[in-house]
């Protein structure tokens, strides 16, 4: 189970973004976060993946502290571009997580010929399968998916979630999707947490 | 009166294959399409599918090895390097995807001025500041960096510089994205507005529950071609409006539908 207990949080002098934020996703469970701009979901997902500190209050996976090595908590970015080194190709940022098998690589529609590419060499929706089959590595436990289809259009989206989904389950990986589109959490989520 | 027409227009790249030979990669291929005053056409489609291409190719900012062929026709008057000086901020102009494209190193409200008098224009101050307050910016926004603007109001930012020369014709590329739904809102309205006081609005978005909100018609583009123009009431029901299959697919792909994937996504 991924926990987030007590979370409190705020960026330099300013008032708390989380105040006292318990959340909890138990593996095969799908739950989505969603409420206003500035509530701070993006904030509590990075806090999730261990990417920030929380200024008090602890993040448990599977009873453990987040442990060194590969993040057993893997965060998807709005924005793949800023979470890819724009230095590597297609290829290292892939291999850097694991060696995806091809069943895997067509399921998630990336192409063997973008490899040798660089990311601002194929399009943001192409590299959002990019990073989502780079994620699926073997040792993940854990999704952050934070409104990873929201610039991608409807076929695509609808696309990279049957995905998605069937491969969270396969695997029992507990999901948390943060979105404000309520008709896709709707569709992918099982609850529904506003903040 | 139709504003703004693509006829035919294909657009590729040449790129070096080795050394010596250059190979062309077609990227745009006989994209046509047209937009009347008064009203707002959305392009649609797949991310690197060619949309903003479009735009480019209208204004003028392509790569120096693109290569364009075809014609396109603003007000009857073939669009090239010779005619567009003095259409460009004059009588169309664009709103960037990126709200990068604001120079971070001067305030803002000097790059509307900027913006005026590359349109030609002699306006005082309070004439600028009268538009900001239009587009709901005050004195701090006018005074402010672009870095210490939200994003909702750099997005607004950039459409008062846009528009700064009245011009006919208003090119919008993503104009919602990282937005939320209140400021996307707050854009796409004031662009419905303009097409309502009779400009042409052409919205370039991936956001087909976005663009059938404010939209008169929706024209699709995929993988470089255009697959067909629908009215934006078409999409209703189960589709059996749509005359094209990548619209009932796209409209079925909509969570809120059947969240289908159907045909080659």
């Amino acid at each position: 189970m991924l926990e987030a207990q007590n979370i409190c949080f705020r960026y330099r002098a300013k008032s708390p973004v989380l105040d006292s934020v318990d959340l909890a996703v138990h593996p095969g469970e799908i739950i989505g976060l969603t409420g206003p701009s500035g509530a701070g979901k993006s904030t509590l997902g990075r806090i999730l993946a261990g990417h920030y500190q929380p200024a008090s209050g602890r993040i448990l996976v599977d009873g453990i502290f987040h442990p060194p090595g590969f993040n057993p908590v893997q965060y998807l970015h709005q924005s793949p571009v800023f979470a890819v080194d724009p230095r590597w190709t297609i290829g290292r940022i892939i291999s850097e997580a694991w060696q995806p098998d091809e069943t895997l690589r067509q399921a998630f529609g990336v192409s063997p010929a973008w490899f040798d590419r660089y990311p601002h060499e194929i399009s943001g929706g192409e590299l959002q399968r990019v990073a989502l089959l780079r994620a699926f590595a073997p040792q993940t436990r854990y999704l952050i998916a934070d409104e990873i289809s929201a610039q991608l259009d409807p076929l695509t989206q609808a696309q990279i979630w049957s995905v998605l989904l069937k491969q969270a389950e396969s695997r029992r990986l507990g999901v948390l999707v943060i979105s404000h589109d309520m008709p896709l959490l709707r569709r992918v989520a099982q609850r529904i947490v506003t903040i | 009166m139709t504003l703004l027409s693509f006829n035919d227009v294909d657009l590729s790249f040449s790129r070096y294959d080795g050394l010596l030979t250059a190979r062309e990669i077609p990227i745009l291929k006989r994209i046509s399409f047209s937009l009347k005053c008064g009203e707002v056409v959305a392009l649609i489609g797949a991310s690197g599918g060619g949309k903003s291409l479009i735009a480019h190719a209208l204004f003028g900012i392509l790569p120096p090895n693109a290569l364009i062929r075809g014609d396109i026709r603003f007000d009857g008057q073939r669009v090239d390097d010779g005619s567009r000086p003095s259409l460009l901020g004059r009588r169309m102009a664009l709103v960037p995807q990126s709200i990068s494209h604001l120079d971070p190193l001067a305030r803002c409200f000097q790059q509307l001025r900027w913006a005026a008098r590359r349109a030609g224009l002699r306006v005082n101050d309070a004439a600028l500041v009268a538009m900001l307050t239009h587009f709901g910016l005050d004195a701090r926004a006018a005074q402010a960096f672009p870095h210490q603007l939200s994003g909702g109001m750099a997005r607004r930012m950039l459409m008062a510089i846009a528009t700064v020369g009245n011009p006919d014709l208003i090119v919008a590329d993503e104009p919602t994205s990282g937005l939320d739904d209140d400021n996307a809102a707050i854009v796409l309205s004031k662009l419905k507005s303009m097409a309502d006081a009779g400009k042409g609005v052409l919205l370039i978005t991936h956001s087909l529950a976005t663009a059938l909100a404010y939209a008169d018609s929706v024209c699709l583009v995929r993988q470089g071609r255009v697959e067909g123009v629908e009215r934006a009431e078409a999409f209703e029901g189960c589709g059996q409006g749509l005359s094209s299959d990548y619209a009932r697919a796209l409209w079925h792909a909509l969570p809120q539908n059947g969240f289908r994937v159907t045909g080659d996504a």
